[in-house]
């Protein structure tokens, strides 16, 4: 395998074969004639022929990549007609007696010196445009045909570089990707591309060129600029995913964007993504979610070697809050413990920590720490729509707890002075079967449920989620897991509250429908799962039985 | 003869689809029209010249027209840099 780098035009994945672009280039001979009239109607002709072909391009411009883009090949058109254009070829046919190919190249390196020249980037760009027109002509004299992929498979054209009207003239159908030695990322080429929705790579180098061939095997990656020449099985099968979620990410999100998520009978379902820092918020935007529906916060905690203080979490959640825009924010308080640690904590070791000493439970015996948290909580909420989700809840007094230090913080921050929002939504996750067991007792103390299946279902089958040898027992779609999550379902609406899904089985759109039918308000999902179940809940209709 | 100064206010200045249309339209008339920016000057209906004159937003290009048809031709040049440039 050969990688190259270069710099990516247009982000997307192509795998295929390499067509070296071979252009009937460039070496003009010098040759005296004596019938200069003859040169200059062999001149007047190509020309002729050369204004036509460009009407062709700029009608095919026009319709694959719009008016704006293909003005371009008219300027080409007028050009080929400029007066000094025109006479400076006919000066050089006659005053030195040679022929038109010769003099139509001498011109067009004076013309694009002259812009090259120039103080001015956009007009310097446009020697490539005389170039371009030039070549052109000098095709025709000689009678070479300027562009043949000589394939009828789609291919990767590269090539040293590539001109505007090589572009577009291309046969689109047969194109994957542009790889090419030069170019800028301000050339035609490269908005060609872009609008044509095809992977281009610019900027390779000229050693690139000399290292492949016809019929090589490549796949380009146009989001990090990469070309990767008879690629091993783990790359191939690392971009040919890449290529796969990319093309259904386009698909849906063209299909899906600014649409609400409601059933084809109408019931509104709200689907927010799951994250675990403040990093990962540019995901949940690009991929449209709703909102955060899990905000996990021990990222705070992990990443420091000492409690965060109440200053550094405030501005944590404030950015994310303010990011979000007005969407809901779910942040989770800490859930530290089992498989998640941290030093300074001074955890003991445990025979069995997913039945230890962890997340709430921790919180409840170190108020102090959980107060902290409290505090940056409610004083960040004036910047967004907060909610707080209490983690790995079993019984009545634990929530009642909770819910009393959490009026402990509101009355001091009142005293302090310091505002916050009185919109604040106050829910639970339902990860233990006894939670979900007297969810009708929890439900009238809180806003909502949250459901995390992960747990739900280890603490359900009493199978451990880090032993890989039990794997065959955990049965995700096990009866007992979904009852207890239609249980808690009908006792969160029967007291006001709603309900949502935040663990892996949110994801699982074989199911979407079945959780849809019990009642579930909302799924909360890894970003990059977002559009498939939102496209899930617009395919299902709850009417039909 | 007749005359008139004109300050681009285009962002990209004369850019090379402007300076296409201006070409064309200066080749509809008999006078002989001129642009001169800073002691440059091109004919009007040579497109690689007037490009070639790097003229940029704000600068101020004096036009001169001259020739049978210059009140007529003026005037549309006139209007023709007001609606373009």
């Amino acid at each position: 395998m050969k990688k190259f780098q270069g710099k990516g035009v247009y982000g997307a994945v192509a795998v295929g074969k390499i067509s070296l672009l071979k252009k009937a280039d460039a070496e003009v001979k010098r040759v005296r004639v004596v019938d200069t009239d003859n040169e200059k109607t062999r001149f007047e002709q190509a020309k002729t022929l050369a204004i036509k072909q460009l009407g062709e391009i700029y009608d095919k411009a026009l319709k694959e990549v719009g008016e704006a883009n293909a003005a371009i090949f008219e300027i080409h058109q007028m050009m080929l007609d400029d007066e000094d254009y025109n006479d400076s070829i006919n000066n050089i046919i006659d005053s030195q007696s040679v022929n038109a190919e010769y003099a139509v190249a001498i011109t067009a390196d004076n013309f694009a010196d002259m812009f090259a020249a120039m103080d001015d980037a956009y007009m310097n760009a446009r020697a490539a445009d005389v170039r371009d027109i030039s070549n052109r002509l000098i095709n025709i004299l000689s009678g070479n045909v300027s562009i043949e992929t000589g394939s009828d498979e789609k291919v990767i054209i590269c090539a040293s570089d590539l001109a505007p009207s090589e572009t577009v003239a291309l046969d689109k159908d047969k194109v994957l990707a542009f790889v090419t030695a030069h170019g800028s990322s301000n050339s035609h080429t490269a908005i060609l591309a872009r609008n044509m929705n095809i992977p281009a790579i610019i900027g390779v180098g000229d050693e690139f060129l000399n290292e492949i061939k016809d019929g090589d095997e490549a796949i380009v990656d146009g989001y990090t600029g990469e070309i990767f020449v008879e690629p091993d099985e783990e790359t191939r099968a690392k971009l040919l995913e890449k290529q796969r979620a990319d093309e259904e990410k386009k698909q849906l999100l063209q299909e899906l964007k600014g649409k609400e998520n409601v059933t084809l009978d109408g019931r509104k379902i709200n689907v927010y993504a799951n994250i675990g820092s403040v990093g990962d918020i540019g995901k949940v935007l690009a991929n449209d979610a709703g909102g955060i529906g899990l905000f996990r916060s021990e990222f705070l905690y992990l990443e420091n070697s000492d409690y965060p203080t109440e200053e550094q979490q405030f501005n944590a959640y404030k950015k994310v809050l303010e990011s979000m825009a007005g969407k809901k924010v779910i942040i989770r308080t800490l859930d530290i413990g089992a498989d998640k640690k941290c030093d300074y904590f001074n955890l003991k070791p445990e025979e069995n920590p997913a039945l230890g000493y962890r997340a709430i439970r921790i919180c409840l015996t170190r108020p102090e720490v959980f107060k902290t948290q409290l505090r940056a909580l409610y004083r960040a909420s004036v910047f967004g729509n907060l909610g707080i989700m209490f983690p790995m809840i079993t019984s009545v007094s634990e929530l009642e707890k909770i819910l009393s230090i959490c009026g402990e913080v509101k009355s001091e921050l009142k005293s302090q002075g310091v505002e916050f929002s009185d919109k604040i939504e106050l829910g639970i996750m339902i990860e233990t079967p006894a939670a979900a067991i007297i969810s009708d007792k929890l439900a009238p103390m809180v806003d909502f449920f949250s459901v995390g299946t992960n747990d739900l279902t280890q603490y359900t089958l009493a199978c451990d989620r880090q032993n890989p040898d039990i794997e065959q027992f955990v049965d995700t779609h096990h009866e007992a897991v979904l009852r207890l999550i239609e249980m808690s379902a009908e006792n969160a609406h029967k007291h006001g509250a709603w309900i949502g899904i935040c663990g892996e089985l949110g994801a699982d759109t074989s199911l979407t429908e079945t959780f849809l039918r019990m009642g579930i308000d909302e799924l909360s999902v890894s970003p990059t799962f977002v559009l498939k179940v939102r496209d899930a809940v617009r395919s299902i209709d709850l009417s039909k039985s | 003869m007749k005359t008139f100064a004109y300050t681009i206010k285009d962002e990209v200045g004369i850019h090379a689809r402007p300076a296409g249309l201006l070409a064309k339209k200066a080749k509809e008339f008999e006078s002989v029209i001129t642009l001169e920016k800073g002691g440059k000057t091109a004919a009007a209906t040579k497109l690689m010249a007037i490009m070639s004159m790097g003229v940029k937003c704000g600068d101020t290009v004096n036009v001169t027209v001259e020739g049978a048809d210059e009140e007529k031709a003026a005037a549309e040049m006139e209007a023709f840099f007001n609606e373009n440039l």
